[in-house]
This record gives C-alpha cells, structure tokens and sequence, in this order.
C-alpha cells in the first residue's frame, strides 16, 4: 500500500517539474490548471461518495461557497494584508496571504459541510441526493441575492494568483490527505459504512460522526478547489456552479471508479481533456455525457478502474507477467 | 385582503400543476424506490408531444391529450426497460446516476431535434377570465385543478380497486414474495411506468397550454418541486402528493409575494429538508421502521 | 487491466493528437465565442447564425484581402471556464485574427483579459455592460450599453406617452435586465414620474402571477419589464388575464417572433427600444432580414442582427488595415466612421463604444410598428 503513496508522489513531482522546466503553451498550461482544480473535485467528492458511501450531488455547492469566501477575501482585504506585510518580499506576502485565504475559503466551505451534514446526513440514499442537490441550489440562490460579490452580474476583478504550482500542490495535499485518511483506522471505519451501515454501528462505530467527518472533509478541500479557480479566472460566475458542475465532478467518478483516488484523477482527465478535443462535436458533448454515465452504470458499474489504484509496483507486475508468459 | 386571496388562488394553480407531476413521481418510487429523475422530463416530452400533435396535425385537443399521453408511456416504459430493469439488483446509487444519465439525454436530446429556443403553445381551448368582486380566474386554472384531482381518483381507484393495483402494491411492499405469489413483476412495473407517464405528459400539455410556453428545459424545475411535493405528502401515497403540491404552491407563491421572488427556488428545498428531519415520513405517511 | 492499460495508452495520445492544431492555408480566421448550449441556446445561436450569414456573404463577394475568411465558431455553455479554453485555443491554436465574443457581460469580463493580454481585437456583439470595454483598447462592443437605452426608455414613456407612474419588474438573474430597469429608474425618477412597485423574477421561471398580482395592486401607468423574450411573452399573458390593461415596455430582449406569437393580444399596445425596426426602409435592413428568414427560416433577432454588424464591422477593419497585423486591425476598427449596419450607422467613441441611436417600436395589430428614432 505505500507504495502507491509513493508512486503518486513520483507522478505529481514529475508533472511538477516538467511544468516548471518548460516553456508550455499557454492553451495546454490552462488545460493543465483546469486537471489539477478538477482532480481535486472528483477526489474530495469520492470520499464522500466512492468511501464513505453517501450519495451527494452538491459538490458544486461547496466549490462555489469556498470560491467566493475566498475570492471576497482576495478582494475586500488582500490590499490591507499585503501593506501590513510589506516587510516581507512582496511575492512572499502575496503567497502567503493566498494560502491563508484559501485555507479560510476551504474551512468556510467545511463549516457549511458540518452545518448541512449534521441533519441531512441522517437521511438515506436517495433522499440525501435530493437533499444535497437542494443545498447546491441553495447556495446558488444565495450567491445570486449577495451584492457583495455581484449577484448575477458575476464577481469581477479577483487577483490571479493561482499558477500551476499552487494548483499541483493542492491536489498533492488532497490526494495525501485523503489516501492517510482511507488507510487510517478513521477509513475503516468510513468504509465499513459503505458496505454495510447498520451493522457497522452495531460495531459500535459512530456513523454519524464519521459520515459528517468524511462531508465536511470533502466540503473543505471543494472549498480549495473554488478558491483556486476564482484566482485563475480572475472572476466568478453563479453559471459555474450549476446541478450541471455537480454532475460533472460525479461524472469523473464514476467513470474513474467509485472508491479509487488515482480513478478519481484518471477521471478527471478525461473529463478535462475529452471536451477540448470534441470542441468541434460541442452539441454533442453532453448527449455523449448522458450516454456514458447510462453505459457505464449499465456495463460497468465499478468505473474503468474499479476501487483498485493505478500504480508502478502493479503496472511493473503486470509487464513482467506479461514478459514471461 | 383581495390580494391575499388572490395570492391564494395563484398559488392553488400552481400547485395543481405540481400535484400533477407529482401523483406520476409518488406512484414510481412507491414501486421502485426510485427517484426518477427522468419523470420531469417525460413531463416535457409530452408537453412536445401534444405541441406536435395540436399544432402540425390540428387535432382537438382532448385527442392531442391522448395522444401525448400514449407517446409518453411509450417512452417511459423504453426507459425503463433499457436503463432501469438491468438495474434493479444493483445498489441504489447505480440506479439513481442511470436515472440522472436519463434526464440529461432526453434534455439534450430534444435540443438537438427542436432546438433549446421556447415554442409558444396552440392555443386550442381559448382563455375565458372570471371577475368574482376582484378575484380573477381563469377557466384553464379551473381545467387544471379539475383534471388532477380527476386524475386522483382515477389513479387512488386503480391502485386500491383494480387487480393491477393490487399487484402494483404487492411488488411495491415486498419483491421477491410478489413473484412467488406468481405476479409478473416486469409487467406491472412496466405498467406502472406507463401509467406515471401518461400523468407527466398529461400534465405537460395542460402546463404548455398555461404557461404558452414550452423548452427542452422545462420539466427540470417542476420535476424536483413535484419530488419535494411527493415527499411532503408522504411517498407512495396519492392523496399525499396532491397535497403537497398545493402547500408547495401556495408557499411559493406567498414567499414571492411577500418575501422576494429570489428565494421562491430555495422555498421548495427548505420545505424538503424540514420534512425529512420532522417527519420522513410525509404528512398523510405511516412512520416505517428500517429493518436490517 | 491489459486492455484498460492499451486503452488508456491509446486515448491520451489520440487526445493529444487531436488538439494538435490544424492548418488550413491561405485563409484569415476570425474566432467566435457563444453560448450555443445550455441556458443561452437561444441568444448563442442566434448570434452565431448572424456572424456566419455575414460572414458567408463576404465570402462570396471574395473575401478580403484577396483571401477567403473562415469563421470559428466554439460553443462556452454559458460557463466562465469553458469560454477561457475557448479563447485560449483561437488564439493561441488557431491564430484567429480578432474575435467577436459572448453574448452576456459576464462571460465577456472572463474572456476580454486573454485577448487584451494577446494584443487580439475582441469585439462583443451584445455584452452592453460599461466595464467590458474598460478592460483595455482591444476591447470593442456592437451594441448600446446598458445606461441609453434605459434612459430613451425613460424619455419616452415621461415625454411622449406623459405617464407618469411606472413599476419595473426585473430578472435578477441578468446582469442586463438589472442594468437597463437600474438606468430606466434613475432617469424616470429624475423627470418627475414615480416608480410604485419594484419586482423581480428569475429567468426561465413560468408562474409570474405572484408579483404580477403585487404590481396590479400598485397601479401602475406603465410597467417596464428589460427581460428576454422567452420571459417576457408568459408575463404579458398572465398580466392580462390577471387584469392589467397598461401598455408594458421593454429592450432589445423583446426583438423576436417569438415573442408575438407567444404573447398574441397580450402584447397589443406594448413599447420596446431596439437597435433598427425590421420594417425599416433602409436596403441593409431589408437584405439582412431577407437573406436571413431565406437561410434559417425565421424572422431574425436583435442578437443576430449585432452578431451580423459586429462580423462585417471587423471584416470592414480587416479590409481598411489592410493587413490581418492585430495592432493595424485594432486601429482600423477604432477610425470606424459611419459604418451603415443593420442595427443603425456606426461611429466609435473614444471608449470604443458606438455612437448609434436607437429606434421605439411598439407592437401594434400583431407586428412590430416603428414609432420614433432616438438619437444620442
């Protein structure tokens, strides 16, 4: 099992460097960006749903509450902050008062997770699903009642702070998060509520507690992921965060595998990568999104890779097994 | 006062329209526990079904009616046969991303064959106004509250009446001891299905003809409102679903009024979370234990 | 896991391949960027389909600069994000020239800082949001901005219909609609007349009864509405059948069929402004509407006729620089003078705002009937 620790650490830090090395074309640099902020979507919303077994698709409800926490931060107090710093190197200050604020953007999100997780996460399958979807909704139409950060007019003139490092060590940091937190005593009981709720409390673990730790985990690093697009846009929009972007982030789930991380990444880039390359099909997209989430239930339930992971001890295995026969 | 009544009235349409959507949506999840997404969009289909029929064709429109509603259980008893019933051992979760795979195919579908722009509705039963010291009505406000609570009876007399409804609540409590009491549990699904179409497309019609104004996206709102509208009655119950949408209605309306119209989508969701943790059961619901 | 390996392998190099740019030879490229689906479908396409109308028409005539001109149309969804990619690639892929992008300010804000970071003339049809072409000098607009057609509105109904009271019901989820009833607002309070009741509804929404009912109790001479047409017509049922007899106005979202034939009766008697009147006696006018109702089949939109300007504006450009150099591009389209569109004679300011005026139209025996011109 550490292994696969280290093998995505290996893969990250590879991407890391070959992105800083090189000169990259700005259209693959965003799409690149884009990877990162949606490999930290699906894999926050895998423990949720993939681990812990719950049905949420609301996700873009917390990406969007952590976004604009973070980017109204950026834009009420970055000024403030930066003069108070102004003792340090300005880049310095900058980084840091970003990565505050996103934390800040993030533990807003996890906040707004504890307080809808503590009564919905009581309800079952299907009736949390509407719940969460309500809550997306909710949000959405509080957003667009908020002057503050431009209602329906969008949320112009947020610093671009977000470049591909940020956005690689974030994604860094959730996958390890998630990983330590799945393969800790805490994951093992998140999984036994998966596979089997009733009894897993009649084991005497505290599903309510666990369920709710597991949502508001995924609301924080949700959070991450909207702060990080709001400083890379340099705007937001309530049109980001439609049913449509939950729909999406589950797309990449359940497409990479329900319950694997590095399914999760697998996921999201396809996700990313697929629709620039059918820009030409764009009336298409999302008939072929609809028809893939039908299949895939349909043909495979358990996603492309299932709950395993993608790693270098199993791709060496599976060479030298292929090598001997 | 007369505005309060008037509110009221406006908000009773409104909810008729709801309870509409929502005697389809209870009767499906009663049998399948399944929350069909798709159920807003059999809604829209029919409504495109009826324009089709009444304004290409110039069909009266109690045949039109008819027409969507045969073209909807059509295509609702397709969806379940292809994308449900493979389905119906697998985990809840499975079903329930199919059913929201469903609804964004047969949305983008029919943007692909109409296009996403409104189509205004044959106007074929014409607008007759009421003034009553005030208080407006108008005679397809009257239509419609007729028609669901027709529909109803029509639907309480078949579940509890009629061989078929009885057949429809054994499956519904108990799957397995349905089939070996030698019921075919693939046709009364099936049924049940095309039953819970033919309302969604019926109440497409009657909304198209309203409204004056139907998209590929119109079933998306009202399909979640009729959820939150079958939930608040108690799932599974018919009676129940026609209350919920008139207490639906008639809050949303009083919130636009006298609160803003802003939060009216919010109201639906509030309602459905308050419901779900004071009583999951549903207002006219027996609470039901879960058994291991 | 073999095969999955085989697949994976095969689907990232065959991803890579495909973004891989490819080179037509020979012509000059032109990018757009709408909503074609999602939400905007509608304004999405009709924008597009009045870009590609004009740009086919000079085409035919040969092009400019003795090269064809291809136009590349990419869909954004109405998503922030998706318009970013879409910039991205025309310019950093495809190499287009200029661009002509989005339909709402929003988007537009999202997409103005990439071309004005890559020096590539952008030019929005409909985006009428003052910022946008506050975002630096390649940024250029077709339409009115928000505050003018407010305040003709407001002009017209104080001056030439002598109401004096007035309720707004507005779409908060459009920055537009919230613009135009804001603008409406401050110059009708400014002559004198009184605003009773303030409403609002969401777009797409179809019960309008609630606030309707609120407005009727107001009485109100007048009441504004600056939504789009889908919203509008429902609304213009419902007040009717709730009672309400006041002729209602509007902007530019009222231009469509769609509209009359949704609202039939309800409609008689209501006022809108807009960018030119399909009944105009001007020759662009009526070869635009024309060739447009010949080539899709129905009667064009304000949106598709500032699509349609805003191609030829800058094919116009193109052929004065006569050169595709961004900056020789940037400088033409800024001396553009008199430039007789569709949607009225064009001049630019010195913010790269036209200088057009604007036309009332009222909705008289199921047709749009001109009624008075409004210069600025």
């Amino acid at each position: 099992m550490r292994r696969n620790l280290l093998t995505l650490t290996i893969l990250i830090l590879i991407l890391f460097l070959s992105v800083l090395s090189k000169n990259l074309d700005p259209y693959i640099y965003q799409i690149l960006v884009f990877f990162g902020i949606n490999s930290i979507l699906a894999v926050s919303l895998n423990l949720i749903n993939g681990f812990t077994g719950q049905f949420s698709i609301g996700h873009a409800g917390f990406m969007a509450a952590g976004g604009y926490f973070s980017a109204a931060l950026s834009v009420y107090q970055g000024e403030k902050l930066l003069n108070i710093l102004s003792f340090l190197p300005k880049d310095l200050a900058q980084g840091a008062i970003f990565l505050v604020f996103l934390i800040l953007g993030g533990l807003f999100s996890a906040i707004l997770g504890l307080i809808i997780g503590i009564p919905t996460l009581r309800l079952k399958g299907d009736y949390l699903a509407i719940a969460t979807l309500g809550f997306g909704e909710i949000i959405r139409v509080a957003i667009l009642n908020l002057d503050v950060v431009g209602g329906p007019r969008g949320f112009p003139g947020i610093p671009k702070l977000t470049d591909i490092t940020w956005v690689t060590f974030w994604a860094f940091i959730a996958v390890v998060v998630i990983y330590r937190i799945i393969n800790s005593s805490h994951g093992r009981a998140i999984i036994s509520i998966r596979e089997d709720e009733t009894a897993s409390e009649s084991m005497g673990i505290n599903t309510t507690y666990y369920k709710v730790l597991a949502f508001s985990i995924g609301a924080f690093f949700a959070g991450i992921a909207g702060g990080l697009f709001a400083h890379y846009l340099m705007m937001l929009h309530p049109s980001s965060f439609t049913f449509m972007r939950s729909v999406e982030i589950l797309l990449m789930i359940v497409l990479g595998g329900l319950g694997s991380i590095t399914g999760s990444i697998f996921g999201a880039f396809i996700l990313t990568v697929l629709p620039e390359a059918l820009r030409g099909f764009a009336h298409l997209r999302l008939i072929i999104y609809s028809l893939t989430l039908i299949i895939m239930m349909l043909v495979r339930p358990s996603g492309l890779i299932g709950n395993r992971e993608i790693s270098f001890y199993r791709i060496f295995k599976f060479l030298r097994r292929k090598g001997i026969n | 006062m007369v505005d309060i009544l008037q509110q009221i009235i406006n908000g009773i349409s409104l909810g008729s329209i709801y309870a509409l959507i929502a005697l389809g949506y209870t009767m499906v999840y009663g049998i399948l526990r399944l929350i069909n997404f798709a159920h807003g969009d059999i809604f829209m289909v029919g409504a495109f079904i009826g324009y089709f029929a009444l304004g290409s064709w110039n069909l009266p429109f109690a045949l039109g009616l008819v027409i969507a509603m045969i073209g909807a259980s059509v295509v609702g008893m397709i969806i379940e046969r292809f994308a449900y019933r493979p389905l119906r051992t697998a985990p809840r979760i499975s079903l329930l991303i199919t059913a929201i795979g469903v609804s964004f195919l047969l949305e983008n579908l029919m943007v692909l064959i109409v296009g996403a722009s409104p189509r205004s509705f044959p106007q074929s039963i014409p607008v007759d106004i009421y003034n009553i010291g005030g208080l407006i009505l108008t005679n397809r406000q009257i239509i419609i509250l007729l028609i669901s609570i027709l529909l109803m009876i029509l639907l309480q007399f078949i579940v509890m009446r009629t061989k078929i409804g009885k057949a429809m609540r054994a499956v519904s409590q108990d799957k397995e001891m349905a089939l070996m009491l030698g019921i075919n549990i693939d046709s009364v699904i099936a049924f049940t299905f095309a039953l819970g179409s033919a309302l969604a497309a019926a109440g497409g019609v009657l909304v198209g003809l309203y409204f004056n104004k139907i998209e590929p996206y119109m079933g998306v709102m009202p399909g979640l409102k009729a959820f939150v509208a079958a939930v608040l009655g108690g799932i599974g119950i018919i009676p129940g679903a026609m209350l919920g949408g008139f207490i639906l209605g008639i809050a949303e309306i009083l919130v636009s009024a006298f609160i803003s119209s802003t939060v009216r989508d919010a109201v639906a969701f509030i309602i459905l979370i308050i419901i779900l943790l004071v009583r999951p059961s549903g207002l006219l619901g027996k609470y039901m234990r879960e058994k291991v | 896991m073999k095969r999955l390996a085989k697949l994976f392998l095969i689907s990232v190099v065959s991803i890579f391949l495909l973004v891989l740019p490819l080179q037509a030879a020979g012509t000059i490229k032109i990018g757009a960027i709408f909503p074609i689906t999602g939400p905007l479908a509608t304004f999405g396409t009709s924008c597009a389909n009045g870009a590609k109308m004009a740009i086919e028409e000079v085409n035919l005539r040969g092009g400019v600069l003795g090269s064809k001109i291809e136009l590349l149309v990419e869909d954004d969804q109405y998503k922030p994000e998706e318009a970013a990619n879409a910039a991205k690639k025309l310019i950093e892929r495809d190499k287009v020239v200029a661009l002509i992008a989005e339909v709402t300010s929003s988007v537009t804000l999202v997409v103005a800082p990439i071309a004005q970071q890559s020096k590539i003339v952008l030019l929005t049809p409909t985006a009428t949001n003052p910022k946008v072409t506050q975002v630096g000098d390649y940024i250029f607009r077709a339409c009115f901005i928000d505050d003018f057609q407010g305040e003709v509105m407001a002009n017209f109904v104080y001056k030439n219909l002598k109401l004096k009271t007035a309720a707004i019901l507005t779409a908060v989820t459009s920055d537009y609609s919230k613009g135009l009833a804001q603008f409406f607002k401050q110059k009708y309070t400014a002559l004198g007349g009184k605003i009773v009741a303030e409403e609002s509804y969401s777009e797409g929404d179809s019960d309008f009864r609630a606030q309707l009912t609120k407005i009727k109790a107001a009485k109100p001479e007048f009441v504004y509405v600056p939504g789009y047409y889908a919203d509008v017509g429902p609304i213009l049922l419902q007040a009717r059948e709730l009672g309400i007899t006041v002729p209602f106005g509007g902007g530019d979202g009222w231009d469509s069929p769609v509209l009359l034939q949704t609202a039939g009766k309800a409609a008689e008697g209501c006022f809108f402004s807009n960018h030119y009147s399909p009944d105009s006696k001007e020759l662009v006018v009526q070869t635009f509407v024309k060739n447009y109702q010949k080539k899709y089949g129905t009667t064009p939109d304000a949106l598709a006729a500032l699509a349609y300007d805003a191609a030829k504006l800058l094919v116009d450009a193109i052929n004065r620089a006569g050169s595709t150099d961004s900056s020789k591009i940037r400088d033409a389209l800024a001396a553009t003078k008199g430039f007789r569109g569709v949607t009225g004679v064009i001049t630019f300011d010195a913010n790269r705002n036209p200088i057009k005026s604007a036309v009332i139209i009222e909705i008289k025996g199921g047709k749009q009937v001109y009624r008075a011109t409004v210069k600025p």
